[in-house]
């Protein structure tokens, strides 16, 4: 009995050690990256290179279960279409911006806005967030790859996120349609900028939401869509969020709110395109420029 | 002796890297409605039970340091859940006999609950996001089905090679006796 008792003693010493020893990190970790540091290290060198592995396999079992509900040849047909349809609205998109470009004063426009000419590199999506609360992936190019934090990632034709995490072979990518990501956009026909914000509970839906543009004499209505801001001092100017699908003006009066579909598919991305350029840097040159 | 306790500690540490290679890389393409079983709890809460306390605790630590790799800023938090859910399944050692599956499914279940209840309440609602109906349905609930069904699949595995790895410990321990 008495032996019993002091097992189940160092076993609630033990319990309570661990615990103490979580919470320091814990708060380690949310001021500096030193005790963060060597568990990523720990993490480059097992795990890491197994879920690239893996993934071929996670793949092919999601392919797989997506061989009972359709056939492979409508994938293959979808997914050209698909291919085609981004291209055509990247293209759309880059027509009509430059459209819109013209019209207005174009001293104001004499930075390369549209993202077509960002420089890209394609990457893979090597894993996923181990729960269902978040929405951030892991892709398989890091900084050996020239990968660094902030820099934006796109799928198809839209953007996906945002570079939050870089390792020497992955970085780890927030997506826009995660609870804890705002960004600033704009409307691309009347530079109307506004707050989008990702949504749990929008999630499903398959929408993201935005608020605080101004209630002005500008009609901008379902459809409209809405690009990354140039008030944004992380995501480059232009790259296409979605469209509009709903647009409410608020009981205030003084800002509209609504819902945006993205442009990407969230639900299926295996390859993303990160532009290599930040905004940072981008601003930065220009300001050593002028 | 001391290779038995060897090969244990490898076979466990060999179960939660898989099963956390499982988790991230495989089952985001099992999603149903968006929703994936949390393997991580049905391992932690099995070396709980199976083990005792203490097996639970470290089992459930490395768990929950490798998910904070994974999705966290924070190191420590996830580590700190699967911890606790270790420790408190391996109370349950002393009630629980390989037989019975229920006591297994029901642990499993409400450890999932309640690491949902947790998950919610640490990094939404302190947001004062109080939409936790939604949550309930939406995720929290759906979470815990699939991680049954999931479970009666994983479970007996995990049993089996739970018993190999006692039986071989009690070969050992009578052959120095």
């Amino acid at each position: 009995m008495k032996k019993k008792n002091q097992t189940s003693h160092t076993n609630r010493y033990m319990l309570i050690g661990l615990s103490v020893f979580c919470a320091l990190m814990m708060v380690l970790s949310s001021f500096s990256d030193v005790a963060s540091g060597p568990f990523k290290v720990l993490a480059n060198v097992t795990v890491i290179p197994l879920q690239q592995g893996i993934n071929h396999i996670g793949g092919w079992m999601g392919d797989m279960k997506d061989n009972f509900s359709t056939l492979q040849q409508l994938q293959d047909e979808n997914k050209k279409l698909q291919e085609q349809v981004d291209a055509l609205t990247t293209e759309n998109n880059y027509l009509q911006g430059e459209s819109y470009e013209y019209e207005r004063l174009q001293e104001l426009y004499q930075l390369d806005q549209n993202y077509a000419e960002y420089e890209k590199t394609a990457a893979h999506v090597i894993g996923k967030d181990s729960g269902n609360w978040f929405n951030t992936f892991t892709i398989d190019k890091g900084s050996m790859d020239g990968i660094s934090v902030d820099m934006n990632v796109l799928a198809g034709s839209g953007l996906v996120g945002i570079v939050t995490e870089v390792g020497p072979t992955w970085a780890r990518v927030r997506s826009i349609i995660d609870d804890s990501t705002n960004i600033s956009g704009m409307v691309l026909s009347t530079s109307d900028t506004c707050i989008v914000s990702g949504n749990l509970s929008l999630m499903s839906s398959g929408q993201i939401a935005f608020d605080q543009m101004e209630n002005n004499d500008n009609v901008v209505s379902v459809g409209d869509q809405i690009v990354t801001s140039y008030i944004s001092d992380k995501y480059l100017q232009g790259i296409l969020v979605g469209s509009i699908s709903e647009i409410n003006v608020d009981s205030n009066n003084l800002t509209r709110s609504g819902y945006i579909i993205p442009a990407v598919d969230f639900r299926n991305i295996q390859e993303v395109l990160v532009i290599t350029t930040t905004k940072a840097e981008l601003t930065g040159e220009n300001v050593t420029e002028e | 002796m001391k290779s038995v306790k060897t090969r244990r500690i490898a076979v466990t540490a060999v179960i939660v890297i898989v099963a956390y290679l499982l988790q991230t890389a495989v089952f985001p393409a099992l999603e149903i409605a968006g929703i994936k079983p949390n393997l991580m709890m049905i391992v932690t809460a099995s070396f709980g039970f199976m083990r005792g306390p203490r097996e639970g605790m470290l089992v459930g630590l490395f768990a929950g340091l490798l998910t904070d790799t994974q999705s966290g800023d924070m190191i420590g938090f996830y580590a700190l859940i699967y911890l606790v859910t270790g420790y408190v399944n391996g109370l349950f050692e002393q009630i629980y006999f390989d037989e019975d599956i229920k006591l297994p499914l029901f642990l499993i279940t409400g450890s999932d609950l309640v690491y949902g209840l947790v998950v919610y309440i640490l990094t939404f609602l302190l947001r004062s996001d109080f939409n936790f109906l939604y949550y309930l349905n939406r995720i929290i609930i759906p979470e815990a089905i699939y991680t049954i069904v999931i479970t009666l699949i994983i479970y007996p595995l995990l049993l089996f090679i739970n018993h190999k790895l006692e039986a071989e410990e009690k070969r050992s321990a009578s052959k120095f006796v």
